[in-house]
């Protein structure tokens, strides 16, 4: 037998791929039954393995098996059913049927079909978090119970809206077209917004038991190369959202010490940052910079570059860091992108210079429950010397963290008042 | 040494639930691949078996009845077969209680082979 081990995550990914096919032959409507055809795909997949061991290229036997199956549904159904209404007069006679399929499944047309699955989940009668859970779902795999716990809500709930957004999906009957360069770039920034926010959930993810979710970060790195291969969707904004995700992913290893403890920017190994995503990230800033959009990506890249730029916290350039955010508050303000523009400020001009800034914060009330924003006034009084201020600070910290990771370093920086070696906290940029 | 079929037996139910995600189903896979080797390893495995399809017919009574099968009536599936070797019975079920399958919901039958 053929001991071969599957790649992490294969069948995962490839439903995402099939379901994005078969509903791009069966038409948007047909979701379910989509659905059904790659969920029988995988069971004979998994019996037959199970004896016969992985085949040599087993995503093409999936394809195969669906394609099949693709067949035999059609054969089956193609006069009860309504399809993808281009199709529909294909699929009606054995004769045209054939060529349609191997179209439907040529290995060409594959990014392209999971693009327009995209499109189609970022509907705008739907809520931002609804398209996330969606895509989560239809396009990277994730069952329902997984979708769930990635977002940590109740399973019940979200099955029930999920339902309800694929019936507002069914109200099309195709997927979205990509031809239409206007349309695309109508629905593109909402498809950024919606990677950008999983990548988030990933990095910064209030998960309970996991600080980082590496899981979640990978595929909307896969979502963002899926843009980045069609040339209507790899805009200079795509290369931008790209580029922050290489640099950050660059230094997730390094987020968590051998212990799984979180690690603040400061006290991370910067050798252990991945030199190549730090080189791929620079490629795609290079890409983004056509054009004459400046969004909020491109000051994000830009402020992670600075940080893989530099060797340590004293030659990192504070100033070009603080002008960033700067632009960042201007483009898309928010109290975490104030917050870290305070840190910024602690760091060119000093922890007093800091404290003020935070006190100067109009909307300071809305970080009442984020946990850095106590650590960093905790840090700027300890810097200050003022041991009980940042002690107190610290403690509610403590009282605010989300996740064992956060438990384990907060309550490290309460107990560590009395030591004034203690570096300043710098919470990585989250906006 | 003697020989012993292990039969995979199975509901439609928990054939569902373990099929749940792709995630699940490739877990799955990984923990049949896991025993699989470890048997070989351990030389118990004499032939591996087959997967069952779970379509098929069910022919009963004189006038030879062909009915849609095979869980119409009965619920409980086989979904395939393995031949291991064993000293004994206890042995052989011993070694079938490694079979993932337990894991969820499903059943091993272990059947001596009768030699000639």
């Amino acid at each position: 037998m053929d001991a071969q081990a599957l790649e992490e995550h294969l069948f995962r990914r490839e439903a995402g791929r099939l379901v994005s096919i078969l509903t791009g032959l069966f038409g948007i409507q047909n979701l379910a039954l989509a659905e059904d055809v790659v969920q029988d795909a995988f069971c004979r997949a998994l019996e037959t393995w199970k004896f016969h061991g992985v085949p040599e290229n087993p995503s093409a036997w999936l394809l195969t098996t669906a394609r099949n199956r693709a067949f035999d549904v059609l054969r089956r159904e193609r006069t009860a059913s309504k399809y993808a209404p281009d199709l529909e007069q294909f699929l009606t006679s054995e004769w045209t049927m054939r060529p349609v399929i191997d179209e439907a499944f040529d290995a060409g047309g594959i990014n392209d079909v999971q693009l327009r699955m995209m499109f189609s989940c970022i509907h705008p009668k739907l809520p931002e978090e609804t398209q996330l859970a969606l895509v989560l779902h239809l396009l990277c795999g994730f069952a329902i119970e997984e979708t769930a716990a990635a977002f940590l809500k109740k399973r019940g709930a979200l099955e029930r809206k999920l339902s309800r957004a694929k019936r507002t999906l069914a109200t099309s009957t195709e997927l979205f077209e990509l031809k239409g360069a206007r349309d695309v770039a109508a629905r593109l920034p909402a498809v950024l917004r919606v990677i950008y926010l999983l990548f988030n959930e990933g990095y910064h993810g209030a998960s309970p038991d996991a600080p980082i979710r590496r899981e979640l970060c990978g595929e909307a790195m896969r979502l963002v190369e899926l843009l980045l291969s069609n040339p209507l969707t790899a805009s200079p904004a795509t290369h931008a959202l790209a580029a922050l995700m290489y640099f950050l992913a660059a230094r997730l290893s390094s987020r968590l010490d051998s212990e799984g403890h979180l690690l603040l920017l400061v006290d991370q190994d910067r050798t252990r940052w991945d030199a190549d995503l730090i080189a791929e990230g620079r490629r795609q800033m290079e890409l983004s910079a056509s054009g004459d959009e400046l969004t909020p990506y491109h000051i994000e890249a830009a402020i992670a570059e600075r940080h893989a730029a530099a060797k340590g916290l004293n030659d990192t350039d504070w100033a070009g860091i603080v002008s960033l955010y700067t632009t960042l508050m201007r483009l898309r303000p928010s109290p975490v992108v104030a917050l870290n523009r305070a840190v910024a400020i602690a760091q060119r001009d000093g922890p007093a210079r800091g404290l003020a800034e935070i006190e100067a914060m109009p909307e300071r009330k809305r970080l009442a429950k984020y946990p850095f924003f106590f650590t960093a006034i905790g840090e700027f009084q300890l810097r200050l010397g003022r041991r009980a201020a940042a002690r107190q600070a610290f403690e509610t910290a403590l009282g605010l963290a989300r996740n064992p990771a956060e438990r384990q370093f907060l309550g490290g920086r309460v107990h560590g008042c009395g030591d004034l070696s203690c570096n300043t906290a710098v919470p990585e940029e989250r906006s | 040494m003697n020989e012993f079929a292990l039969l995979y037996r199975d509901t439609v139910e928990a054939r569902q639930q373990r099929m749940g995600s792709p995630e699940k189903a490739q877990q799955e896979m990984a923990k049949w691949q896991a025993w699989f080797k470890d048997m070989t390893e351990k030389g118990q495995l004499k032939t591996l078996g087959q997967p069952l399809e779970l379509a098929g017919k069910v022919i009963g009574g004189k006038k030879k009845t062909i009915t849609d099968g095979p869980f119409s009536e009965t619920k409980d599936i086989i979904g395939g077969y393995s031949v291991i070797v064993a000293n004994d019975l206890d042995e052989a079920a011993r070694i079938g209680s490694g079979c993932p399958i337990l894991d969820s919901g499903g059943q091993v039958e272990v059947r001596p082979v009768r030699q000639m």
